[in-house]
């Protein structure tokens, strides 16, 4: 059975469903949001059989499909591995959440809404699921359109300079990506993600290659210095646009990472650890920084989004084992948790319509069991241990070590900003004095709230208890990137606080093990 | 048979339009009386689109491989079929979406659909043209006609204006081109393109007065395809034109200069002296594409706006010329025949749209909230938008993607990046009118024309531009490779 072909077709059939559906204005709303929460509940379905069926002892793409539909430019050539497979499931985890928590907050326009957000998803689970170079650039770059529409039809009142900003942003950082891939196909004469994993492109090459398509994964990633688009998208977009941005799109720029550039251009990736270490390291800290300050709580959360994003290429570009392991779990996690907490944002900001910091307080008086909640998906953002903030980071810092001493120095100084800004955060949100009446009249979580969040704060516990589960299925593909960048030249960075600047080339993820047991 | 019969049978669709024309101006004269012109412009506009759809069958039972008439002043082969289909499809669309326009601005006039026939003859003549004077006459035919068709609405003031205007500027770049052409029989001794190859073939040093010929033909030539730096024309008598007429332009004359300018510069001046007019191109197409961007931002008017497009498209398209590749010309056909489908998708569009007072729409504040006055209009404009402003999955990427595609494949890697970054400021206005539709409260309650024949062209145009359109692909582009193909005898 196509099972991939399936999961992107019928997302696409329902929305053109739920764009055309009869009637007068409810009830087109009314059955837009059933067959939309129906459609994303069946590709949860379809997700939990895929990860079922799945074989977590290869490092093959699995659920491999093959179809010259589109000769001679792009073959629908589709197919897993366990990075892709873990990345889908978060998709279709999240998409019934945001169809849910959209259900009364959207009044206008509802089934374009839900029309723009299956589509979303079908963009989404493509990219994930394309084995062809320029599939994936279709279903990545065609995700630009139904956000573009989401941010900009039912966004706040800045909403259109954020979604051009948002469009413009990324597609500039992508076709300077294609026309690398034009490139390479060009070189290698095959658009196939895993003959060009293995094709050894000239080093000068690769150093250019890198380049472009460090420009576009940056931007989506993002990481400082162009990671501005973020914060204006994320405060404009609707709660559920929201979390999708944060949830998903944001894991397109490390998935792209650890997809195409460190298998493909290992030599010019491990030339370039100082670049992104550097921006990485300035993210951290100063987005941090920028967070702590701020008075929209969205934008707040964003921010934070950024320095988590950089844990994620500092984990990548640690180019061993851990690093890119955390890196994943970093995703994941992050996924989860910074969707959560907009989803939180959006539960007050239904009752209230605002953001603003100061015109909440004392919730935990109030609204016990949201600020319990809330208080819960700090803890994870912050890195509790026993959720699974705590073993995203944990990871990536271990990996990091190994590579660079000063790198994780700056990068942990980051989790105890990490903890200052959200705590801060919660403190003036949950406690002290109410604002106003209207603050204080607020009613707490009701029955749809908490079946959105419940999945969300179980899946968190899950991951940061028994971390396993979600990393086993993506082990065998982690090693053959880590094989792919073992034994290249390291660029010398500081590598342990006395600044030597002598460094070995990458140890064999064996060996790597070893000097650490 | 003698020779000038077999030339004839060769000539199939331009003998059809030659006669079609001359009897469509006949039957437009004998049911055109004065109290019931809007009835002979039906009946002649549906006898051309049946003229047209007869010259498109006499393609069909063409020979294979390459036939030459009128002792070489013509060929046929499968590249002048390819864009002859393209031309006739294009002629008779701008023929039909005409009829509703013209009626109600009281131009209803049978002249409309003749003029047409015609200039689809001399379109269809410049892409079987293999010798410069053919070329001339088929630029010619099609440009008088366009020259009246540009003035047609000859009660408006701005449409004599563009009108003249046309004909001025019009009548320069053909001078220049013929001066090209005198140059290159001076200095070739042929005006035939192959026999000119086999001269500039055998040459061993660079010809300073070929090389100004090429310069003086490229000009003439880009002035037809309206590339920048002979673009000034375009935005003021796209404005001007009658809208049909601007649909007109945007489309079938643009495939065929297109395809004549490939035709000369690959047959005819083929091997060292192509990178001398690479560079030509390589500077026009770089103009057309940053001009294009960068002047549209600024426009109101919408169809000021479709002509910045198109002078932006033609630079996309002619970054597949550049290369002179096998390659290069079947993207650039690849990219004429998604063009065309997107450009007349937005002309008819804008056709379709009235505003409360009955009058057309002009300006892009016309199309305000238009998402929720006129939903299926506004989704069909945003696909044709999207898709012009070449985002994936829409089938307007494609094109883009095939150039660039054979534009790296020889090594041209700069003009793709740089072709890339001015799409992105191009996508910006694009993006501007989608905002205007869908992100803008209405402004005023703009009704649809509600021509059904209209609004099927525009649904087969959203639908051939929608992801759907990537089906054809295959197809398309195995047509457009073997119509390259004949250009590059083995």
């Amino acid at each position: 059975m196509p099972i991939l072909s399936l999961m992107i077709l019928l997302p696409v059939v329902a929305a053109l469903v739920v764009a055309t559906l009869p009637g007068g204005d409810d009830e087109r709303a009314g059955r837009a949001r059933v067959v939309a929460l129906a459609t994303t509940l069946v590709e949860f379905v379809a997700g939990i059989w895929l990860w079922t069926q799945f074989d977590q002892t290869t490092p093959a793409f699995q659920f491999t499909e093959d179809l010259p539909l589109f000769a001679p430019f792009v073959s629908w050539s589709l197919g897993i591995d366990g990075i892709a497979l873990m990345l889908i499931e978060l998709s279709v985890f999240l998409m019934p959440l945001c169809i849910l928590a959209s259900w009364t907050s959207v009044k206008k326009r509802v089934p374009e809404y839900m029309a723009a957000f299956l589509l979303m998803e079908a963009l989404m689970v493509g990219t994930f699921a394309a084995r062809d170079m320029f599939l994936f650039y279709l279903f990545f770059e065609g995700g630009l359109i139904p956000m573009f529409l989401i941010i900009g039809i039912w966004g706040g009142a800045r909403r259109i300079y954020a979604s051009y900003k948002f469009f413009l942003y990324t597609l500039l950082g992508s076709v300077l990506m294609l026309v690398a891939m034009l490139w390479m196909v060009n070189f290698a004469g095959s658009a196939d993600i895993g003959v060009l994993s293995k094709t050894d492109f000239p080093k000068e090459a690769q150093f250019w290659l890198f380049l472009a398509f460090f420009a576009s994964f940056a931007v989506k990633m993002p990481m400082w210095p162009v990671h501005t688009w973020l914060p204006d998208a994320h405060v404009e977009a609707p709660t559920a646009g929201s979390v999708i941005l944060a949830g998903v799109l944001l894991k397109l720029g490390g998935y792209g990472f650890i997809r195409f550039s460190l298998p493909m251009f290992p030599d010019a990736s491990a030339q370039l650890i100082w670049l992104v270490f550097g921006l990485s390291m300035v993210a951290v800290v100063y987005t941090s920084l920028v967070a702590l300050v701020q008075q929209d709580m969205k934008k707040l959360i964003a921010y934070s989004s950024v320095a988590h994003m950089a844990f994620v290429t500092g984990g990548l570009f640690a180019l061993n084992t851990q690093g890119l392991e955390g890196a994943m779990v970093m995703m994941l996690s992050h996924g989860l948790v910074s969707g959560a907490l907009f989803l939180c944002v959006g539960v007050i900001y239904d009752r209230l319509h605002t953001r603003e910091i100061s015109r909440y307080g004392g919730l935990a008086d109030t609204m016990p069991q949201y600020a319990l909640a809330l208080l819960f998906f700090t803890m994870a953002s912050v890195g509790l241990p026993a959720t699974s903030g705590f073993v995203a980071e944990f990871l990536v810092l271990l990996g990091l070590y190994q590579t660079s001493t000063w790198a994780t120095f700056v990068l942990t100084t980051g989790i105890i900003l990490g903890a200052g800004y959200m705590l801060w955060l919660y403190a003036r949100v949950a406690y002290g004095k109410a604002a106003g009446d209207d603050t204080r009249a607020m009613p707490d979580l009701n029955a749809r709230e908490i079946a959105i969040l419940a999945p969300i704060i179980l899946a968190t516990l899950w991951m940061g208890v028994y971390p396993k589960s979600f990393q086993q299925p993506m082990k065998p593909a982690i090693a053959a990137v880590v094989a792919r960048l073992e034994g290249r030249e390291l660029a010398t960075v500081p590598t342990d606080m006395t600044l030597s600047p002598v460094l070995p080339a990458l140890e064999s993820p064996a060996k790597a093990a070893e000097s650490h047991h | 048979m003698n020779p000038i019969f077999a030339s004839i049978a060769i000539a199939g669709p331009e003998t059809v339009l030659t006669l079609g024309s001359l009897a469509a101006l006949m039957l437009g004269t004998f049911t055109g009386k004065a109290e019931n012109g809007s009835r002979a412009l039906t009946v002649t506009s549906l006898f051309a689109v049946a003229i047209l759809a007869l010259a498109g069958f006499t393609l069909l039972d063409a020979p294979a491989g390459m036939a030459r008439a009128f002792d070489g002043l013509y060929v046929a082969d499968s590249f002048s079929a390819f864009l002859k289909v393209i031309i006739l499809a294009a002629s008779a669309a701008s023929v039909l979406l005409a009829l509703p326009w013209l009626n109600e601005s009281g131009s209803g006039r049978f002249e409309y659909p003749v003029l047409m026939l015609l200039a689809t003859l001399g379109l269809a003549i410049m892409v079987s043209a293999n010798d410069l004077l053919t070329l001339y006459i088929g630029l010619e035919l099609a440009a008088l006609p366009s020259y009246v068709l540009a003035a047609f609405h000859r009660q408006d003031d701005r449409s004599a204006e563009a009108g003249l205007k046309y004909f001025v500027l019009g009548a320069l770049a053909s001078g220049i081109l013929l001066y090209g052409v005198t140059l290159i029989y001076g200095f070739s001794g042929s005006t035939q393109l192959d026999q000119i190859a086999a001269v500039v073939g055998g040459q061993t040093e660079r010809s300073l007065g070929l090389l100004f010929g090429i310069v003086f033909i490229l000009a003439g030539l880009a002035f037809k395809v309206s590339a920048v730096p002979f673009h000034m024309w375009t935005p003021d008598v796209y404005e001007g034109a009658p809208t049909p007429v601007a649909a007109f332009f945007s489309a079938a004359p643009k495939a065929a200069a297109l395809g004549l300018m490939a035709r000369v510069l690959v047959v005819a001046f083929p091997g060292k002296v192509a990178a001398d007019w690479q560079q030509i191109l390589i500077f026009i197409s770089i103009a057309s594409m940053v001009l294009g961007a960068v002047a549209a931002v600024a426009q109101t008017n919408i169809k000021r706006l479709l002509a910045y497009s198109s002078i932006a498209n033609i630079g996309f398209a002619l970054v597949g010329l550049t290369p002179g590749t096998p390659a290069g010309i079947s993207a650039l056909l690849f990219y004429v025949s998604v063009y065309v489908a997107m450009t007349l998708g937005s002309f008819l569009v804008v056709l379709q749209l009235r505003r409360p007072d009955g009058s057309p729409v002009e300006t892009m504040a016309d199309f305000a909230g238009l998402s929720k006055t006129q939903p299926r209009l506004a989704a069909a404009l945003a696909i044709f938008m999207f898709s012009l402003a070449g985002i994936p999955p829409l089938l307007g990427f494609w094109p883009k993607f095939a150039v660039f595609q054979a534009a790296i494949g020889s090594g041209l890697i700069a003009l793709a990046i740089i072709g890339f970054i001015a799409s992105v400021i191009a996508a910006f206005y694009y993006l501007r009118l989608i905002k205007i539709m869908y992100f803008d409260e209405p402004a005023v309650a703009v009704a649809s024309e509600g021509s059904a024949v209209n609004g099927a062209m525009i649904a087969a145009c959203a639908l051939f531009c929608s992801p759907v359109g990537m089906l054809a692909i295959s197809p398309l582009v195995a047509a457009t490779a073997q119509a390259a193909a004949a250009l590059f005898p083995a």
